[in-house]
């Protein structure tokens, strides 16, 4: 039994409906764990106070909204290329979780840059990147929308996601490019983090917390988009009891 | 248009590909030029929102000088969005698109040839009056020179990335606005280093730098541009 089985809707259906409450749990848990650890445990910052406590929210999301456009490019490459029905439900899928987290990791910096730089908002390179990564997730959902062909939409939307793809990278080193006001990163894989350890294991929990979350949303979406498209088959009316 | 046909779909031996590409440039390229209007409104556009931003934030040229290189940049930005609707619009619409597909010529060179034509009779023109807005906002003869320099690197750059936007919405309703909601994210890093490079001459420094990263992304372009273009299109007709 191959686990390329599972590429067929009807057989992914029943198993995203077994996985997902899975990662839900785990998402809740690694949450509350992320949550305790960075307002309760962690110190407060000698020079930022307080605020800086919103980096358990922010720098996830950040992450997220560019893991996931790296994701959502993924399937929808492998559903241009193997024509596969469901890879392209899941980049479908991926894009509303996308969209989310880069606003919630537009807002939540809005929100530290106030205190911490005096303005709710500045042209840093960082910032833009994110704000043009907003406009591609809109502009992979509008495209999608527009066209009525639902395989069409798929492989249309998927080249569109494939050119933006050069645009994350820009992202990530539009730090070392552009010397602005942005603080540079605070956690690299060469060097010793530049912060205190509880608020990086902080930080990681609330990390994995949110790949948990978006992979549970994900799941439930692609379930969704598989009934959506699958209504007019025998198994989709014998489960939805429909005749 | 038969003559046309008939060049896409015959292939003679070593040259067949090159004459179906010249006679997609030169027909469009003819097409362009009998559709002054079509052709000049795009270059109107161009004139009419460089000449709004001193009425919206005021004359002074201080201000202005410092805007200058932007508001040039931003406006054929614009300007090229909105010629690029025609790119493939009607070839899809008389089933010229189909005979193309079906050509032994690729796809992806008579995607070139068309942006080719294009760019000559939109984004050429908008290089070419730069300097006369420049003047109205007295950037001086050197800034006006890198200026028009940037947007003869640039313009191509953006008429290769639009193709990518024109190819995928051909054919919807509402493309027009739906291509610059999908395109114009994509050319913000042409904007930066274009309307950088002016700004970095204005201050003084070198603009070689500017001159390279728009030099080499229009290199990326030229290659890959019309590849993806091409598999638009394909999907759009399929």
């Amino acid at each position: 039994m191959s686990w390329t089985r599972y590429a067929a809707p009807q057989l992914f259906y029943p198993l995203a409906g077994k996985m997902i409450p899975w990662f839900a749990a785990l998402a809740l848990l690694l949450t509350a764990v992320g949550l305790y650890l960075g307002l309760l445990v962690a110190p407060t910052d000698h020079q930022q106070g307080e605020s800086y406590r919103i980096i358990f929210v922010h720098v996830p999301a950040a992450w997220m909204s560019m893991i996931i456009y790296l994701a959502m490019a993924f399937w929808a490459a492998v559903g241009l290329m193997f024509n596969t029905r469901l890879a392209s439900m899941l980049a479908v899928a991926l894009a509303p979780s996308g969209a989310w987290m880069t606003f919630l990791a537009l807002w939540t910096g809005a929100l530290w840059g106030k205190p911490t730089w005096g303005t709710w908002w500045v042209w840093d390179a960082r910032l833009t990147s994110e704000l043009i990564l907003l406009f591609l997730y809109i502009g992979f959902m509008s495209l999608h929308a527009a066209i009525d062909d639902e395989r069409r939409a798929d492989r249309a939307a998927a080249v569109l996601a494939l050119v933006g793809v050069v645009n994350v990278p820009i992202i990530y080193f539009s730090v070392k490019w552009w010397n602005t006001l942005h603080q540079g990163a605070s956690v690299s894989l060469s060097k010793a983090p530049s912060m205190a350890t509880i608020m990086l294991v902080g930080m990681l929990v609330m990390a994995l917390a949110f790949w948990m979350y978006s992979i549970a949303v994900a799941l439930a979406r692609t379930r969704v988009i598989i009934l959506e498209r699958e209504h007019n088959t025998r198994w989709a009316r014998q489960l939805l009891g429909t005749t | 248009m038969n003559e046309l046909t008939q060049r896409l779909a015959t292939t003679p031996q070593g040259s067949g590909s090159w004459s179906a590409l010249h006679a997609v440039f030169q027909r469009d390229l003819r097409i362009a030029l009998r559709r002054r209007a079509d052709t000049g409104s795009a270059l109107v556009f161009f004139a009419i929102v460089v000449a709004l931003f001193p009425l919206g934030v005021g004359p002074e040229f201080g201000l202005l000088r410092r805007m200058g290189p932007g508001v040039v940049w931003v406006a054929a930005l614009l300007a090229s969005m909105l010629a690029l609707g025609r790119l493939f619009a009607d070839d899809h619409a008389d089933g010229t698109l189909e005979q193309m597909l079906l050509s032994p010529t690729p796809l992806a060179l008579l995607v070139l040839a068309k942006t080719a034509a294009h760019w000559l009779a939109s984004g050429l023109l908008l290089v070419l009056i730069s300097p006369l807005l420049a003047l109205q906002f007295d950037l001086g003869s050197e800034a006006a020179g890198v200026l028009f320099l940037s947007l003869l690197l640039g313009t191509p750059l953006l008429s290769l990335i639009g193709a990518i936007g024109a190819a995928l919405t051909v054919g919807l309703r509402g493309a027009g606005v739906l291509l610059s909601l999908l395109v114009l994210p994509l050319c913000a890093p042409v904007l930066i280093f274009g309307a950088g490079a002016v700004e970095a001459s204005l201050a003084g420094l070198g603009v070689g730098a500017h001159f390279s990263l728009l030099g080499a992304m229009l290199l990326l372009a030229l290659l890959l541009a019309p590849l993806a273009a091409a598999a638009a299109l394909r999907i759009a007709l399929e």
